[in-house]
Protein backbone atom coordinates (compact mmCIF):
# COMPACT_ATOMS: atom_id res chain seq x y z
CA UNK A 1 0.00 0.00 0.00
CA UNK A 2 1.06 3.58 -0.46
CA UNK A 3 1.14 4.18 3.28
CA UNK A 4 2.79 6.60 5.63
CA UNK A 5 5.65 4.18 6.30
CA UNK A 6 6.91 4.32 2.71
CA UNK A 7 9.02 7.45 3.15
CA UNK A 8 11.97 6.88 0.79
CA UNK A 9 12.64 10.13 -1.11
CA UNK A 10 10.12 12.22 0.82
CA UNK A 11 11.19 15.68 1.93
CA UNK A 12 10.49 17.94 4.85
CA UNK A 13 11.42 15.77 7.84
CA UNK A 14 14.37 18.02 8.61
CA UNK A 15 17.82 17.30 9.99
CA UNK A 16 18.69 13.96 11.54
CA UNK A 17 19.13 14.19 15.28
CA UNK A 18 21.90 11.74 16.18
CA UNK A 19 23.10 12.24 19.73
CA UNK A 20 26.08 10.18 20.83
CA UNK A 21 25.56 7.42 23.39
CA UNK A 22 21.80 7.47 23.10
CA UNK A 23 20.17 4.73 25.19
CA UNK A 24 18.09 1.99 23.56
CA UNK A 25 15.04 3.15 25.50
CA UNK A 26 14.17 6.66 26.65
CA UNK A 27 11.34 5.69 28.96
CA UNK A 28 10.43 2.58 30.84
CA UNK A 29 7.21 2.27 28.83
CA UNK A 30 9.35 1.87 25.69
CA UNK A 31 11.03 -1.15 27.27
CA UNK A 32 7.64 -2.61 28.08
CA UNK A 33 6.17 -1.85 24.64
CA UNK A 34 9.20 -3.48 23.03
CA UNK A 35 9.01 -6.56 25.23
CA UNK A 36 5.26 -7.16 24.99
CA UNK A 37 5.43 -6.75 21.21
CA UNK A 38 8.18 -9.38 20.92
CA UNK A 39 6.51 -11.70 23.43
CA UNK A 40 3.14 -11.44 21.64
CA UNK A 41 4.94 -12.07 18.34
CA UNK A 42 6.17 -15.31 19.89
CA UNK A 43 2.57 -16.45 20.47
CA UNK A 44 2.32 -16.97 16.69
CA UNK A 45 -0.96 -15.05 16.59
CA UNK A 46 0.26 -13.19 13.49
CA UNK A 47 3.21 -13.12 11.11
CA UNK A 48 5.97 -10.53 11.01
CA UNK A 49 4.48 -9.30 7.75
CA UNK A 50 1.05 -8.92 9.34
CA UNK A 51 2.61 -6.84 12.11
CA UNK A 52 4.34 -4.59 9.56
CA UNK A 53 1.03 -4.14 7.75
CA UNK A 54 -0.64 -3.20 11.03
CA UNK A 55 1.94 -0.42 11.49
CA UNK A 56 1.79 0.91 7.95
CA UNK A 57 -2.01 1.02 7.95
CA UNK A 58 -2.03 3.48 10.83
CA UNK A 59 -3.47 6.71 9.38
CA UNK A 60 -0.65 9.00 8.19
CA UNK A 61 -1.50 11.68 10.74
CA UNK A 62 -1.19 9.09 13.51
CA UNK A 63 1.96 7.48 12.08
CA UNK A 64 3.88 10.74 11.72
CA UNK A 65 2.85 12.13 15.09
CA UNK A 66 3.75 8.96 16.98
CA UNK A 67 7.15 8.01 18.29
CA UNK A 68 8.63 4.68 17.22
CA UNK A 69 7.44 2.60 20.15
CA UNK A 70 4.06 4.36 20.12
CA UNK A 71 3.67 2.99 16.60
CA UNK A 72 4.56 -0.47 17.87
CA UNK A 73 2.08 -0.20 20.71
CA UNK A 74 -0.76 1.07 18.52
CA UNK A 75 -0.15 -1.66 15.98
CA UNK A 76 -0.05 -4.30 18.72
CA UNK A 77 -3.44 -3.14 19.98
CA UNK A 78 -4.81 -3.30 16.45
CA UNK A 79 -3.47 -6.83 15.86
CA UNK A 80 -4.98 -8.06 19.10
CA UNK A 81 -8.32 -6.31 18.64
CA UNK A 82 -8.61 -7.72 15.11
CA UNK A 83 -8.06 -11.24 16.40
CA UNK A 84 -10.34 -10.99 19.39
CA UNK A 85 -7.44 -11.33 21.82
CA UNK A 86 -8.36 -8.01 23.39
CA UNK A 87 -11.41 -5.78 23.48
CA UNK A 88 -11.74 -2.03 23.49
CA UNK A 89 -13.51 -2.23 26.84
CA UNK A 90 -10.65 -4.21 28.37
CA UNK A 91 -8.23 -1.53 27.20
CA UNK A 92 -10.45 1.19 28.62
CA UNK A 93 -11.05 -0.44 31.99
CA UNK A 94 -7.96 -2.61 32.47
CA UNK A 95 -10.27 -5.44 33.51
CA UNK A 96 -9.92 -8.80 31.76
CA UNK A 97 -13.23 -10.04 30.33
CA UNK A 98 -12.09 -12.69 27.84
CA UNK A 99 -9.33 -15.24 27.53
CA UNK A 100 -9.21 -16.47 23.97
CA UNK A 101 -6.32 -18.95 23.87
CA UNK A 102 -3.08 -18.34 21.96
CA UNK A 103 -0.99 -21.07 20.30
CA UNK A 104 1.94 -20.72 22.69
CA UNK A 105 3.53 -18.38 25.16
CA UNK A 106 7.17 -17.41 25.55
CA UNK A 107 8.72 -18.67 28.79
CA UNK A 108 11.65 -16.78 30.29
CA UNK A 109 13.90 -19.83 30.05
CA UNK A 110 13.20 -20.07 26.31
CA UNK A 111 13.97 -16.45 25.44
CA UNK A 112 17.64 -16.99 24.58
CA UNK A 113 16.87 -20.01 22.45
CA UNK A 114 14.00 -18.32 20.61
CA UNK A 115 16.06 -15.19 19.87
CA UNK A 116 19.08 -17.24 18.75
CA UNK A 117 16.89 -19.22 16.37
CA UNK A 118 15.08 -16.19 14.97
CA UNK A 119 12.68 -16.71 12.11
CA UNK A 120 14.56 -17.51 8.90
CA UNK A 121 12.55 -16.72 5.78
CA UNK A 122 14.53 -18.70 3.21
CA UNK A 123 12.68 -21.69 1.82
CA UNK A 124 13.54 -24.59 -0.49
CA UNK A 125 13.40 -23.56 -4.11
CA UNK A 126 10.82 -25.07 -6.41
CA UNK A 127 10.87 -23.17 -9.66
CA UNK A 128 14.16 -21.98 -11.09
CA UNK A 129 15.09 -18.32 -10.84
CA UNK A 130 13.83 -16.16 -13.68
CA UNK A 131 16.71 -13.68 -13.41
CA UNK A 132 20.46 -14.02 -13.01
CA UNK A 133 23.32 -11.77 -11.96
CA UNK A 134 23.77 -8.83 -14.32
CA UNK A 135 20.25 -8.97 -15.76
CA UNK A 136 18.55 -5.64 -16.31
CA UNK A 137 15.09 -5.58 -14.74
CA UNK A 138 12.33 -3.07 -14.24
CA UNK A 139 10.55 -2.67 -10.91
CA UNK A 140 6.90 -2.92 -11.85
CA UNK A 141 4.63 0.06 -11.77
CA UNK A 142 2.27 -1.43 -9.21
CA UNK A 143 0.22 0.13 -6.44
CA UNK A 144 -1.48 -2.63 -4.46
CA UNK A 145 -3.84 -1.57 -1.69
CA UNK A 146 -2.37 -4.46 0.29
CA UNK A 147 1.07 -4.99 1.86
CA UNK A 148 4.11 -4.79 -0.37
CA UNK A 149 7.82 -4.28 0.21
CA UNK A 150 8.45 -2.57 -3.11
CA UNK A 151 8.90 1.09 -2.14
CA UNK A 152 7.20 3.72 -4.27
CA UNK A 153 10.47 5.39 -5.19
CA UNK A 154 11.65 2.30 -7.10
CA UNK A 155 8.50 1.56 -9.09
CA UNK A 156 8.87 1.86 -12.84
CA UNK A 157 12.66 2.13 -12.66
CA UNK A 158 15.28 -0.08 -14.27
CA UNK A 159 18.06 -1.67 -12.25
CA UNK A 160 20.48 -4.57 -12.37
CA UNK A 161 20.47 -7.83 -10.44
CA UNK A 162 23.57 -7.76 -8.20
CA UNK A 163 22.81 -10.67 -5.88
CA UNK A 164 20.51 -13.67 -5.87
CA UNK A 165 19.40 -14.29 -2.28
CA UNK A 166 17.48 -17.53 -2.82
CA UNK A 167 13.80 -18.16 -2.26
CA UNK A 168 12.13 -16.27 0.58
CA UNK A 169 8.68 -15.92 2.14
CA UNK A 170 6.69 -13.42 0.07
CA UNK A 171 5.39 -10.62 2.33
CA UNK A 172 2.68 -9.55 -0.10
CA UNK A 173 1.01 -12.89 0.52
CA UNK A 174 2.13 -13.63 4.06
CA UNK A 175 0.83 -10.31 5.39
CA UNK A 176 -2.72 -11.27 4.47
CA UNK A 177 -3.12 -14.82 5.74
CA UNK A 178 -2.57 -16.22 2.25
CA UNK A 179 0.43 -18.33 3.11
CA UNK A 180 4.15 -17.91 2.59
CA UNK A 181 4.10 -18.31 -1.21
CA UNK A 182 7.96 -18.25 -1.31
CA UNK A 183 9.51 -16.38 -4.25
CA UNK A 184 12.99 -15.74 -5.56
CA UNK A 185 14.56 -12.69 -3.99
CA UNK A 186 17.19 -10.49 -5.60
CA UNK A 187 19.27 -7.47 -4.67
CA UNK A 188 18.62 -4.97 -7.45
CA UNK A 189 20.90 -1.97 -7.93
CA UNK A 190 19.48 1.26 -9.35
CA UNK A 191 21.60 4.22 -10.32
CA UNK A 192 20.86 7.43 -8.43
CA UNK A 193 20.33 9.16 -11.78
CA UNK A 194 17.75 6.58 -12.84
CA UNK A 195 15.82 7.18 -9.61
CA UNK A 196 16.30 10.87 -8.95
CA UNK A 197 17.40 12.57 -12.14
CA UNK A 198 20.45 13.75 -13.97
CA UNK A 199 21.96 16.03 -11.36
CA UNK A 200 22.91 13.13 -9.07
CA UNK A 201 26.51 11.86 -8.90
CA UNK A 202 27.10 9.46 -11.79
CA UNK A 203 28.36 6.52 -9.77
CA UNK A 204 25.99 6.59 -6.81
CA UNK A 205 23.47 3.80 -6.48
CA UNK A 206 20.62 2.52 -4.33
CA UNK A 207 20.08 -1.22 -3.99
CA UNK A 208 16.98 -2.89 -2.63
CA UNK A 209 15.88 -6.47 -2.17
CA UNK A 210 13.07 -7.29 -4.58
CA UNK A 211 11.01 -10.46 -4.88
CA UNK A 212 10.59 -11.83 -8.38
CA UNK A 213 6.91 -10.78 -8.71
CA UNK A 214 8.06 -7.16 -8.29
CA UNK A 215 10.25 -7.37 -11.39
CA UNK A 216 9.81 -7.59 -15.13
CA UNK A 217 12.25 -7.99 -17.98
CA UNK A 218 13.30 -4.82 -19.73
CA UNK B 1 6.18 12.94 36.28
CA UNK B 2 7.52 16.48 36.16
CA UNK B 3 10.97 15.16 35.46
CA UNK B 4 9.63 12.92 32.74
CA UNK B 5 7.78 15.71 30.97
CA UNK B 6 10.84 17.94 31.01
CA UNK B 7 13.01 15.12 29.81
CA UNK B 8 10.69 14.53 26.88
CA UNK B 9 10.59 18.13 25.93
CA UNK B 10 14.30 18.74 26.01
CA UNK B 11 15.73 15.53 24.70
CA UNK B 12 13.34 13.45 22.72
CA UNK B 13 11.19 15.72 20.61
CA UNK B 14 8.28 13.41 21.10
CA UNK B 15 4.71 14.43 21.59
CA UNK B 16 2.32 15.34 24.35
CA UNK B 17 0.79 11.85 24.44
CA UNK B 18 3.54 10.38 26.61
CA UNK B 19 1.82 10.18 30.00
CA UNK B 20 -1.17 8.61 28.27
CA UNK B 21 1.12 6.25 26.43
CA UNK B 22 2.80 5.23 29.66
CA UNK B 23 -0.57 4.40 31.19
CA UNK B 24 -1.75 2.63 28.05
CA UNK B 25 1.31 0.40 27.91
CA UNK B 26 0.99 -0.48 31.60
CA UNK B 27 -2.67 -1.34 31.09
CA UNK B 28 -1.90 -3.43 28.02
CA UNK B 29 0.94 -5.28 29.73
CA UNK B 30 -1.13 -6.09 32.80
CA UNK B 31 -4.02 -7.33 30.63
CA UNK B 32 -1.70 -9.57 28.64
CA UNK B 33 -0.07 -10.95 31.77
CA UNK B 34 -3.43 -11.65 33.36
CA UNK B 35 -4.69 -13.34 30.21
CA UNK B 36 -1.60 -15.54 30.30
CA UNK B 37 -0.36 -14.37 26.91
CA UNK B 38 2.97 -13.03 28.18
CA UNK B 39 5.15 -14.05 31.11
CA UNK B 40 6.60 -11.11 33.10
CA UNK B 41 9.97 -12.84 33.55
CA UNK B 42 10.19 -13.36 29.78
CA UNK B 43 9.53 -9.64 29.21
CA UNK B 44 12.33 -8.76 31.59
CA UNK B 45 14.63 -11.24 29.89
CA UNK B 46 13.91 -9.74 26.45
CA UNK B 47 14.76 -6.24 27.64
CA UNK B 48 17.85 -7.39 29.53
CA UNK B 49 19.14 -9.25 26.46
CA UNK B 50 19.09 -6.18 24.25
CA UNK B 51 20.26 -3.78 26.95
CA UNK B 52 23.20 -5.85 28.09
CA UNK B 53 24.04 -8.75 25.78
CA UNK B 54 23.35 -8.09 22.12
CA UNK B 55 24.91 -4.89 20.83
CA UNK B 56 27.42 -3.43 18.37
CA UNK B 57 30.36 -5.13 20.09
CA UNK B 58 29.25 -8.28 18.25
CA UNK B 59 29.57 -6.59 14.88
CA UNK B 60 32.86 -4.99 15.89
CA UNK B 61 34.32 -8.44 16.51
CA UNK B 62 33.16 -9.56 13.07
CA UNK B 63 34.82 -6.54 11.45
CA UNK B 64 38.03 -6.91 13.47
CA UNK B 65 38.30 -10.55 12.47
CA UNK B 66 37.70 -9.69 8.83
CA UNK B 67 40.49 -7.10 9.05
CA UNK B 68 42.87 -9.60 10.66
CA UNK B 69 42.16 -12.87 8.95
CA UNK B 70 42.08 -13.00 5.14
CA UNK B 71 40.35 -16.37 5.04
CA UNK B 72 37.64 -15.14 7.39
CA UNK B 73 37.27 -11.97 5.32
CA UNK B 74 36.70 -14.00 2.17
CA UNK B 75 34.20 -16.26 3.92
CA UNK B 76 32.35 -13.23 5.29
CA UNK B 77 32.06 -11.66 1.86
CA UNK B 78 30.95 -14.98 0.34
CA UNK B 79 28.57 -16.21 3.07
CA UNK B 80 28.09 -13.61 5.78
CA UNK B 81 25.36 -15.58 7.57
CA UNK B 82 27.65 -18.56 8.16
CA UNK B 83 30.79 -16.53 8.87
CA UNK B 84 28.96 -14.41 11.46
CA UNK B 85 27.25 -17.45 12.99
CA UNK B 86 30.69 -19.00 13.51
CA UNK B 87 31.35 -16.26 16.08
CA UNK B 88 28.08 -17.08 17.85
CA UNK B 89 25.95 -14.26 16.46
CA UNK B 90 22.73 -15.66 15.05
CA UNK B 91 19.02 -15.29 15.18
CA UNK B 92 16.41 -12.62 15.32
CA UNK B 93 16.87 -9.85 12.75
CA UNK B 94 20.13 -11.41 11.62
CA UNK B 95 18.83 -14.62 10.11
CA UNK B 96 20.17 -13.76 6.64
CA UNK B 97 23.23 -11.52 6.52
CA UNK B 98 25.15 -9.73 3.80
CA UNK B 99 28.47 -7.98 4.37
CA UNK B 100 29.24 -4.99 2.14
CA UNK B 101 32.77 -3.68 2.18
CA UNK B 102 34.01 -0.13 1.92
CA UNK B 103 37.03 0.47 -0.30
CA UNK B 104 38.76 3.52 -1.73
CA UNK B 105 36.20 3.37 -4.58
CA UNK B 106 33.01 2.45 -2.71
CA UNK B 107 31.25 3.73 0.42
CA UNK B 108 28.27 1.69 1.61
CA UNK B 109 25.45 2.83 3.87
CA UNK B 110 22.38 0.99 5.09
CA UNK B 111 18.80 2.14 5.59
CA UNK B 112 15.31 0.71 5.84
CA UNK B 113 13.00 3.19 4.14
CA UNK B 114 9.86 1.14 4.87
CA UNK B 115 10.32 0.51 8.58
CA UNK B 116 13.40 -0.08 10.71
CA UNK B 117 15.07 -3.31 9.54
CA UNK B 118 18.51 -3.53 11.13
CA UNK B 119 20.94 -6.36 11.91
CA UNK B 120 20.07 -6.88 15.58
CA UNK B 121 22.28 -9.95 15.99
CA UNK B 122 25.44 -7.94 15.30
CA UNK B 123 24.45 -4.34 16.13
CA UNK B 124 21.69 -4.68 18.75
CA UNK B 125 18.61 -2.48 18.53
CA UNK B 126 18.71 0.40 16.05
CA UNK B 127 19.37 3.90 17.33
CA UNK B 128 16.44 6.31 17.26
CA UNK B 129 17.84 8.27 14.33
CA UNK B 130 18.01 5.14 12.17
CA UNK B 131 14.27 4.65 12.71
CA UNK B 132 13.39 8.30 12.11
CA UNK B 133 11.49 9.44 9.00
CA UNK B 134 14.27 12.00 8.47
CA UNK B 135 16.98 9.36 8.01
CA UNK B 136 14.73 6.88 6.20
CA UNK B 137 13.46 9.44 3.70
CA UNK B 138 16.76 11.17 2.99
CA UNK B 139 19.26 8.28 2.93
CA UNK B 140 18.12 7.14 -0.51
CA UNK B 141 17.64 10.51 -2.23
CA UNK B 142 20.44 12.50 -0.60
CA UNK B 143 22.94 10.09 0.93
CA UNK B 144 25.84 12.51 0.63
CA UNK B 145 23.87 15.20 2.44
CA UNK B 146 23.07 12.73 5.21
CA UNK B 147 26.69 11.61 5.42
CA UNK B 148 27.81 15.25 5.64
CA UNK B 149 25.48 15.71 8.62
CA UNK B 150 27.22 12.77 10.26
CA UNK B 151 30.58 14.42 9.53
CA UNK B 152 31.56 12.28 6.54
CA UNK B 153 32.78 13.99 3.43
CA UNK B 154 32.85 11.35 0.72
CA UNK B 155 34.96 12.28 -2.35
CA UNK B 156 33.05 12.61 -5.62
CA UNK B 157 35.19 9.86 -7.07
CA UNK B 158 33.93 7.43 -4.44
CA UNK B 159 30.70 5.63 -5.32
CA UNK B 160 28.07 5.87 -2.59
CA UNK B 161 26.09 2.64 -2.43
CA UNK B 162 22.92 2.75 -0.36
CA UNK B 163 21.31 -0.55 0.66
CA UNK B 164 17.58 -0.33 1.39
CA UNK B 165 16.71 -3.30 3.62
CA UNK B 166 13.36 -4.13 2.03
CA UNK B 167 13.45 -7.89 2.74
CA UNK B 168 14.78 -10.10 5.57
CA UNK B 169 18.38 -9.71 4.43
CA UNK B 170 20.33 -7.64 6.93
CA UNK B 171 23.35 -5.62 5.85
CA UNK B 172 26.59 -5.09 7.77
CA UNK B 173 29.04 -2.52 6.45
CA UNK B 174 32.69 -3.56 6.73
CA UNK B 175 34.52 -0.24 7.09
CA UNK B 176 38.06 0.30 5.86
CA UNK B 177 40.74 -0.61 8.34
CA UNK B 178 42.33 2.59 9.64
CA UNK B 179 45.96 3.38 8.92
CA UNK B 180 48.46 2.74 11.69
CA UNK B 181 46.77 -0.37 13.07
CA UNK B 182 49.25 -2.98 11.84
CA UNK B 183 50.31 -4.21 15.24
CA UNK B 184 46.86 -4.38 16.83
CA UNK B 185 45.20 -7.65 17.76
CA UNK B 186 41.51 -8.35 17.13
CA UNK B 187 40.33 -7.08 20.51
CA UNK B 188 42.18 -3.79 20.05
CA UNK B 189 40.86 -3.49 16.51
CA UNK B 190 37.30 -4.16 17.68
CA UNK B 191 37.63 -1.18 20.04
CA UNK B 192 38.00 1.04 16.96
CA UNK B 193 34.86 -0.22 15.22
CA UNK B 194 31.93 2.04 16.00
CA UNK B 195 28.27 1.19 15.50
CA UNK B 196 27.86 3.96 12.94
CA UNK B 197 30.85 2.70 10.95
CA UNK B 198 28.97 -0.58 10.49
CA UNK B 199 25.83 1.26 9.29
CA UNK B 200 27.96 3.38 6.96
CA UNK B 201 27.24 6.72 8.63
CA UNK B 202 30.56 6.79 10.47
CA UNK B 203 34.19 5.78 10.22
CA UNK B 204 36.20 3.63 12.61
CA UNK B 205 38.12 5.42 15.32
CA UNK B 206 41.82 6.01 14.81
CA UNK B 207 44.30 4.28 17.09
CA UNK B 208 45.36 6.60 19.86
CA UNK B 209 41.95 8.28 20.08
CA UNK B 210 40.73 5.80 22.68
CA UNK B 211 42.26 4.85 25.99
Amino acid sequence: MNGAADVGGMMGFGAISHPADEPNFHHDWERRAFAVTLAMGATASWTLDESRFARETLPPVVYYSSSYYQIWEKALEKLMLDRGLLTGRELATGIVESRKPVARTLAAEDVDKVLARGAPTERASGASARFKLGDKVRAKNMHPFTHTRLPRYLRGHVGEIVHVHGVHVFPDSNAHGKGEDPQWLYAVRFSARELWGKDRPAGDTVSADCWEPYLETV
Amino acid sequence: MAHSAEDDHHHHHENSELPETDLRVRTLESLLVEKGYVEPAALDRLVETYETKIGPRNGARVVAKAWSDAAYHDWLMEDATAAIASLGYTGRQGEHMMAVENTSEVHNMVVCTLCSCYPWSVLGLPPTWYKSPAYRSRAVIDPRGVLAEFGLDIPETTEVRVWDSTAEIRYLVIPRRPQGTDGLDEEALADLVTRDSMIGTGLPLLPGTIS
